[in-house]
């Protein structure tokens, strides 16, 4: 059977004054009922795009798109805005980073509850009314009665969040999309609006795209996870590969430079050198070689695909470094090894590449 | 309070501030007050960071902004080097400000667009007329370009074409530049993408430990405090709950609240991150009317009925702990909802 939501080699651009914005550049991606897909990347690397996208939310801004959204099958891109319109909402919701700007400051929160009903169902007010009351309980806010009649500046931001989750939930979506949904939130609140995420889906059994910048966040939540890098995935995986054994450079240094409640406090953080390229006039070759420090000079010409991990092959990668390479950089950096130490050219005389096939990969890097 | 015979550098005594909630327009009548920071004490020795951890609303941006006597105290007292500067104005608050400075969380708000990096690095220079010369002055503030990182040439550009941490590294090195004794980073980092943040923390480090600075260090992350401080102090609706080591406070935390927050903290770290989740009901109680006795008791599963009538004195509850609570969490409770990876983390490091 084929997956809920398939996306087939997106590519998102906007025409600028200064020059086209190449924000999602070729991501396939799919996820499947009662899973979670977390797309993890930095301001500008696309993941918010690639799933406005999908809801046809770029449309309005001049974004050229091609390739495929395929939602049980029905191709999402090529539908006019009246047939995307009766998905939007109620096939497939969609919550946003700030709780406060995506509710309207106007209305009471249950008349919005019931716009979103009405527009999906036709029922009438009172059984919509009754229906956003239950929608409130649903996600644990209490005294919904009341609530109910209450704006949005009278709730906090975790009821907010809440309240907004409620307004996605109002149709019974198969597909939810939280574009950081708890960044807004303190910690005690995040951890509440993740259960809650959590239980919802186990309940209702939808699949959830949870974009986010927090790694802590989708390896609590994700099954799986894309890592997003100047508009392409360049990882993809189980959490589990993704956290134990990563194969992207760009991955290494995501999970070397946050501090972590679970390891030791003066182990020092290695940063990921430079800053993100500008999607207009992007590197050549592999997008992430101005910032690697494993670069060789191929690496400044030839372009990385997204290619299957021998060992392992529904985990993939697009890194030009041989997989025993990769392997042997990442048993280093475990061991807190720094990146200059681990240098594929420098490894022949360096003392950490001990095993057989390290040494090997090490031989190829220093050609 | 004196630590172990060391004179602190900032010493903070029953600190106090209240906004008056008031009615009216012409004839304003105060109605109520927003508790912001209510009765705080702590000290900090010369060389430490201590860290100040806590909710939005917590009072942790309003004690920063006392203690820069950007704001003035309600009551009590701020000792800096012995001295109360808790009521200084004029010239002697000027002179406060060579010795203590502040970078702010936003480093797009923070910076004036009309001026080039150079004139905002100087600022301090000419507030405080130090190297009049405009050769010796451009000097200075290059070296503290090439001091934080940045390109000593871009001394003529603009705030907006640099990115969010190479703003944060201008904002640092306009703090540092009259080398301050004490710095104070309302969090510092925050605005920032994951891997910008490590190179904007490992720069406040390496300055700390060239300059011999003070640090207190703001933020609502706690990986990130845990990773910055030697001490750290949990706030909650202007109180501080729990003052301890970082090592003490993060292997056993002992306020119900600090257990909260730890448990809830998500852990990089798929597998390791079974626990019993001890997840907090509801949302802060606002400052404007906490709760009486301890402002805790609302949402803590601890809480009876003397937490509701009188309020527990920040006291000592163990090996150099300082927690504010009638009833602490215990050994067994820790482990259960802290992440396994975490207890095992200490487990190994206490040994």
């Amino acid at each position: 059977m084929s997956p809920l939501l398939d996306v087939e080699d997106l590519r998102v651009t906007f025409a600028t004054e200064d020059g086209l914005v190449h924000a999602v550049d070729g991501i396939s991606y799919s996820v499947d009922t009662s899973k979670t897909l977390g797309i993890v990347g930095e301001s500008g690397s696309g993941k918010s795009v690639s799933s406005l996208t999908t809801l046809g939310l770029t449309r309005n801004q001049g974004a050229e798109i091609s390739g495929q959204i395929l939602f049980e099958g029905q191709d999402l891109a090529s539908m006019t805005d009246d047939q995307l319109r009766r998905i939007r909402g109620n096939e497939i919701a969609m919550i946003f980073q700030d709780p406060l700007s995506s509710l309207h400051p106007f209305y009471k929160v249950g008349a919005q509850l019931v716009e979103a009903i009405r527009i999906h169902r036709d029922v009438s007010s009172s059984t919509a009314s009754d229906r956003a009351v239950e929608l409130l309980e649903l996600v644990g806010i209490p005294d919904p009665l009341r609530r109910v009649n209450q704006y949005p500046h009278e709730f906090s931001g975790g009821m907010r969040q809440r309240a907004m989750i409620a307004m996605a939930l109002a149709n019974e979506p198969k597909l939810l999309i939280a574009d950081e949904p708890t960044t807004a939130l303190d910690v005690t609140v995040q951890a509440q609006i993740l259960a809650l995420l959590d239980d919802l889906q186990r309940r209702l059994g939808m699949a959830i795209i949870i974009i986010t910048h927090d790694l802590g966040v989708v390896a609590e939540t994700a099954d799986e996870i894309g890592v997003m890098y100047a508009g392409r995935i360049v990882e993809h995986g189980s959490t589990a590969q993704i956290f134990n054994t990563p194969q992207h450079p760009y991955t290494w240094g995501l999970l070397k430079s946050i501090p972590r409640l679970d390891v030791m406090r003066d182990e020092e953080l290695v940063p990921i050198s430079g800053r993100p390229p500008s999607l207009i006039h992007r590197p050549s070759g592999c997008f992430f070689h101005p910032r690697c420090p494993y670069v060789r000079d191929e690496h400044r010409r030839i372009d990385p695909r997204l290619e299957p991990v021998p060992s392992d092959t529904d985990h993939q990668v697009a890194c030009l470094l041989e997989p025993e390479v990769r392997t042997r950089i990442w048993r280093g950096l475990k061991e807190g090894q720094t990146p200059a130490s681990l240098r594929p050219l420098a490894s022949e005389s360096n003392p950490a590449a001990t095993a057989g096939t390290s040494q090997s990969g090490a031989q190829g890097g220093g050609e | 309070m004196t630590l172990d015979g060391v004179t602190p550098l900032l010493e903070v005594r029953n600190l106090v501030k209240y906004f008056p909630i008031t009615r009216g327009i012409i004839f304003q009548k105060q109605i109520g007050a927003v508790k912001a920071v209510d009765d705080i004490s702590f000290a900090v020795p010369p060389g430490e960071t201590l860290g100040l951890v806590g909710e939005t609303g917590c009072g942790k941006s309003t004690t920063a902004r006392l203690l820069v006597r950007l704001l003035d105290p309600t009551s009590g007292q701020v000792l800096f080097d012995g001295e109360d500067v808790a009521q200084h104005k004029g010239p002697e608050l000027k002179a406060l400000h060579r010795e203590v400075q502040m970078i702010f969380q936003d480093p797009y708000s923070s910076l004036n667009p009309r001026k080039t990096i150079g004139s905002i690095i100087a600022e301090p220079f000419a507030i405080h007329d130090m190297y009049a010369g405009s050769g010796e002055r451009k000097q200075q503030v290059q070296e503290l370009m090439d001091r934080v990182g940045l390109n000593p040439e871009h001394y003529n550009r603009y705030p907006h074409e640099f990115s969010g941490g190479q703003r944060q590294r201008i904002g640092v090195a306009r703090a540092i530049a009259l080398e301050p004794k004490l710095l104070i980073a309302d969090e510092p980092v925050s605005a920032l993408d994951v891997s910008i943040q490590a190179q904007v923390l490992n720069l406040l480090k390496r300055l700390q430990r060239e300059m011999g600075l003070t640090l207190i260090f703001i933020s609502h992350d706690l990986s990130v405090v845990r990773h910055m401080c030697d001490r750290v102090a949990v706030m909650y609706l202007g109180k501080i709950v729990e003052l301890a080591s970082s090592d003490a406070l993060y292997s056993f935390p002992r306020h119900p609240y600090t257990g909260a927050l730890f448990s809830a903290v998500p852990v990089p770290d798929p597998g390791g991150g079974k626990r019993q989740r001890a997840l907090l009901s509801g949302d802060v109680p606002s400052p404007a009317n906490p709760p009486r006795a301890c402002r805790f008791h609302t949402r803590c599963p601890k809480a009876q009925e003397l937490c509701w009538t009188e309020e527990p004195p920040l006291e000592d509850k163990g090996p150099g702990t300082l927690a504010a609570c009638h009833f602490p969490l215990t050994r067994e409770e820790v482990e259960q909802q802290l992440p396994a990876a975490l207890t095992a983390a200490q487990a190994s490091s206490s040994t």
